[in-house]
C-alpha cells in the first residue's frame, strides 16, 4: 500500500515520509487521511508519503523503530522526527514535520 | 446444556494442569524454592533496584531454555543495546551472537527517544506487539523477556493508554504461551516504579542488593506465586563468573539419612580413641585449637586418608591459598598434590571478606553440588566475623546441606588462649556430633600438644588426654603409659587444676563485683532517701507557713468585720 506522487516528485521531494499504521481501522485511515489533507495543504506535493502497514510488514517496525500505531517518521529532511497519533491535531503533526516550532506538552 | 458440562469440567482440569505447569529456569536454587520453576505460559515480574542482576537473570533464564531446555526465546531490551548486552553476559560466559546466528535468540532493542517524537491524537502501541510477534514466531519463542517495559513510561505521556495496553500485552503474552519475564525498577511504597505489578499477578519475584558492613549480599524472595506453594524466605543469591545460583534453605530439617559407618580420620592413634576407628560418615567434626596445634594438619590427614580411598574432597581454605596448604602438608610427610592431580581433591580458596556469610554458604552450596564430594573440610570457621547468630545460622545450614547429602564435614577453629571456648565455638557446638580439642599444654618444663574428645555422640569415645606429635611422618599419638609415672596423666591433672583454678579465680572475681557493686547501690538509695526526706521536710514547712498566713488572715477578716458592723451599728443607731 503505497501512495506515490511518481517518480518524478520522488526524486526532487524535499520531503520523504513514512507513515506505519496497523490495518484498516478507523483510527488508520482517520491518521491517513489527515496527514494527506496536511500534506496537501502545506506542502504543495513536494513530499513522499510511504504508507506501512505493520501486519503486513512487521520486520520494518524493528527497523525504524514503531511501538506506536500509528507513527510517522520524517526521514528528510534530517533531523529525523516522528509523530504518533492519528495526526488530529494539526500543530502537532507540523511540528513533527519541523515546519511549526514544537510546542511544550 | 448437557453437552457444553461434559467439556467445562475437561477444561477445568485442563486450565488446573496448566496452572501447575512450570517452566524451570535453570538457576541452581530457584527451582527449588519455586518447587519446579516459573509458572509456564504466563508472565512473572522481576523487580529489584538498579544493580540487582534484572537482566542476567532473564538473560540466564533464556541461555538456559535454548541450551538446556530446547526452548527458543526472545529478549526485548528498552534499556541496553545488544551490544551492551552481549559484552555485560559475557563475563557469565554466555555467547549471545551464537545464539542468535543459530536462530535460537532474537534480541530486540526497542529504543525510545522522548525528544524525538510528537504527540498528535489517539495512538495504541500496536507496532510493538506486532514487533514482539514477529520475533517470538521468528525463532519458535517459548520464553520471552521484557527487560524493562516501564522504560516506556519515560517515551509516552499518555499514561492511561500505556497502562491499558500494558494490561493488553500481558494478557496477550498469555494468549500467545509464553513464559515471560517481565522486569521493573524497585519503586518507593510499591514493587515498581509504575506499579506494574497490578497486571502481573500470577508470580512476583524480588531481587534485593543490601550492604552490611561493608559486605554486599544479594537476596531474592518469591512475593508471590499464585496458585503454586513456594519458598516465602529471602534467600541469599550469587552472580559470579558460573552464573547466578540461589541458596534455598529448604533442608533446615533433622530427617537426614543416619549412617553407622565410621570413615577413618587418617591419625591411627585418634581412630582408636573414637570407639567406632573413625568419625561418622555424614558427621560434623569440629576441631578446636590453638593456633599452631595442627588443625589444619589433622583435616589434612582426614582427607589424604579419604582421596587415598578414592573419595572426594572439598577443601575450603579462607586462610591460606592452596598453594600454602599443599606446601605446608609436605613438611609433615602429607602429599595433597597427587590427590589433586588425580582430581579427588579440590580447593577453594577465598577470602572471609569477600563476601557475607550467606553469599558464602551460597558459593559452597554450589561447590558442593558440582563436585560432589564425599567429605569437605572449612578451615577455619573461626575466620568469619561477624554477629554469632548469623554465623551460627550458616554454619546449621552448611551442616546440614553435608548431612542431607552423606558428607563429612570437618571444620577446624582458632581458640585464643585466655577463652578456651569462645562465644562462637559455644555456638557451634551443639550442632557438632564429635569435637576433637588441641591444646598446648606446660609440663615439667615443656610445651607439649595434646588433644582430647570433648564430644563424640553415639560412639563409646576414650575421655584420656593424649599427648601427639608433629613431624616429617605426619600425626603420630604418643603412648599413654610412656614415661615413668604416666606423664600425660600428670599433664592432664595439670590442665584440669589449671583450669579449676581459673575457674575460682573467676569466680572470685564475680563475688568480689558483685560485692561492690551492692555497696555502690546502698549509697545511691540512701541518698536518695535523705533527697526526698529534704524534700518532705521543705513541703512541710511550707505548708506550716502556709496555715499559718491562713490563721493570721482569718483574725484580720473578722476583726474588720467586727469593727463594719460597729460602724453599721453606729449609723442605725442615729
Amino acid at each position: 500500500m503505497s501512495i506515490d506522487a511518481g517518480d518524478a516528485t520522488r526524486m526532487m521531494a524535499p520531503y520523504r515520509l513514512r507513515l506505519f499504521i496497523s490495518g484498516s481501522s478507523p483510527r488508520s485511515t482517520r491518521a491517513i487521511e489527515n496527514l494527506q489533507r496536511i500534506c496537501e495543504e502545506r506542502l504543495h506535493g513536494q513530499y513522499d508519503l510511504e504508507i506501512i502497514d505493520v501486519y503486513e510488514n512487521p520486520e520494518a517496525t524493528r527497523d525504524l523503530q514503531v511501538i506506536a500505531t500509528p507513527t510517522l517518521i520524517k526521514l528528510l529532511p534530517e533531523p529525523s522526527r516522528r509523530t504518533i497519533g492519528d495526526m488530529s491535531d494539526p500543530d502537532r503533526v507540523l511540528a513533527g514535520l519541523s515546519l511549526l516550532a514544537s510546542v511544550p506538552r | 446444556m448437557g453437552k457444553h458440562t461434559i467439556p467445562s469440567i475437561v477444561e477445568g482440569h485442563e486450565a488446573a494442569a496448566a496452572r501447575l505447569s512450570k517452566a524451570l529456569t535453570g538457576i541452581t536454587g530457584l527451582d527449588d524454592l519455586t518447587l519446579g520453576g516459573l509458572p509456564r505460559g504466563r508472565p512473572t515480574l522481576l523487580c529489584g533496584s538498579a544493580g540487582c542482576g534484572k537482566t542476567l537473570f532473564g538473560v540466564t533464564f533464556l541461555v538456559n531454555g535454548v541450551t538446556e531446555f530446547g526452548e527458543p526465546g526472545v529478549f526485548v531490551s528498552f534499556e541496553e543495546r545488544p551490544e551492551d548486552l552481549d559484552a555485560n553476559v559475557a563475563s557469565l560466559g554466555f555467547r549471545l551472537t551464537d545464539l542468535v546466528a543459530a536462530g535460537k535468540l532474537v534480541i530486540d532493542h526497542v529504543h525510545i527517544e522522548r525528544s524525538e517524537i510528537e504527540e498528535s491524537g489517539e495512538y495504541d502501541l500496536e507496532g510493538l506487539f506486532v514487533r514482539l510477534n514477529y520475533a517470538i514466531d521468528r525463532v519458535g519463542a517459548k520464553r520471552v523477556v521484557l527487560d524493562t517495559i516501564e522504560a516506556l513510561f519515560s517515551g509516552f505521556t499518555d499514561g492511561a493508554v500505556l497502562r491499558a495496553e500494558l494490561r493488553r500485552l500481558f494478557g496477550w503474552l498469555k494468549d500467545k504461551g509464553v513464559t515471560a519475564i517481565i522486569t521493573g525498577e524497585r519503586g518507593e511504597g510499591q514493587l515498581t516504579r509504575y506499579g506494574i505489578e497490578e497486571y502481573v499477578s500470577d508470580c512476583v519475584i524480588l531481587l534485593d542488593n543490601r550492604v552490611e558492613d561493608q559486605v554486599m549480599t544479594r537476596r531474592l524472595r518469591v512475593v508471590k506465586y499464585r496458585g503454586s506453594a513456594h519458598g516465602t524466605n529471602e534467600y541469599p543469591f550469587l552472580i559470579d563468573q558460573e552464573g547466578i545460583s540461589v541458596l534455598p534453605i529448604t533442608s533446615a530439617g533433622l530427617e537426614h539419612c543416619v549412617s553407622n559407618e565410621a570413615v577413618p580420620t587418617g591419625v591411627a592413634g585418634l581412630d582408636d580413641m573414637l570407639g567406632i576407628q573413625g568419625y561418622y560418615r555424614s558427621s560434623s567434626v569440629l576441631i578446636s585449637g590453638l593456633a599452631g596445634t595442627g588443625k589444619s594438619t589433622f583435616s589434612a590427614s582426614f582427607v589424604n586418608a579419604a582421596c587415598e580411598r578414592g573419595e572426594r574432597c572439598l577443601f575450603f581454605a579462607f586462610e591460606e591459598s592452596p598453594e600454602q596448604v599443599i606446601r605446608n602438608m609436605n613438611s609433615v610427610g602429607i602429599q595433597l598434590k597427587r590427590h589433586v592431580d588425580a582430581g579427588l581433591l579440590k580447593f577453594e580458596a577465598a577470602r572471609p571478606s569477600l563476601y557475607g556469610f550467606e553469599m558464602h554458604l551460597a558459593r559452597m552450596n554450589r561447590d558442593i553440588e558440582r563436585f560432589r564430594p564425599n567429605a569437605i573440610v572449612v578451615d577455619p570457621i573461626s575466620a568469619f566475623r561477624g554477629p554469632s547468630s548469623e554465623i551460627h545460622a550458616t554454619l546449621v545450614r552448611l551442616a546440614d546441606i553435608c548431612k542431607s547429602r552423606g558428607i563429612t564435614a570437618i571444620f577446624t577453629t582458632l581458640s585464643s588462649p585466655d577463652d578456651p571456648l569462645n562465644e562462637n565455638q559455644r555456638s557451634v557446638s551443639s550442632l557438632m556430633d564429635t569435637w576433637v580439642s588441641l591444646a598446648d599444654v606446660e609440663a615439667n618444663g615443656e610445651r607439649n600438644r595434646v588433644l582430647y574428645l570433648l564430644k563424640s555422640r553415639g560412639m563409646d569415645h576414650s575421655k584420656q588426654l593424649r599427648e601427639y606429635q608433629l613431624s616429617s611422618r605426619g600425626i603420630q599419638l604418643v603412648d599413654v603409659y610412656v614415661g615413668p609415672e604416666g606423664v600425660l596423666t600428670g599433664t592432664a591433672r595439670i590442665a584440669q587444676e589449671a583450669r579449676e583454678h581459673d575457674a575460682s579465680l573467676q569466680r572470685q572475681h564475680l563475688a568480689a563485683r558483685r560485692h561492690r557493686e551492692m555497696v555502690r547501690k546502698r549509697e545511691l538509695v540512701e541518698l536518695r532517701i535523705a533527697e526526698m526526706r529534704a524534700e518532705l521536710e521543705m513541703e512541710e514547712n511550707e505548708f506550716q507557713m502556709f496555715v499559718d498566713e491562713e490563721g493570721i488572715r482569718e483574725t484580720t477578716r473578722r476583726s474588720e468585720r467586727d469593727a463594719m458592723e460597729a460602724i453599721r451599728r453606729h449609723h442605725r443607731d442615729q
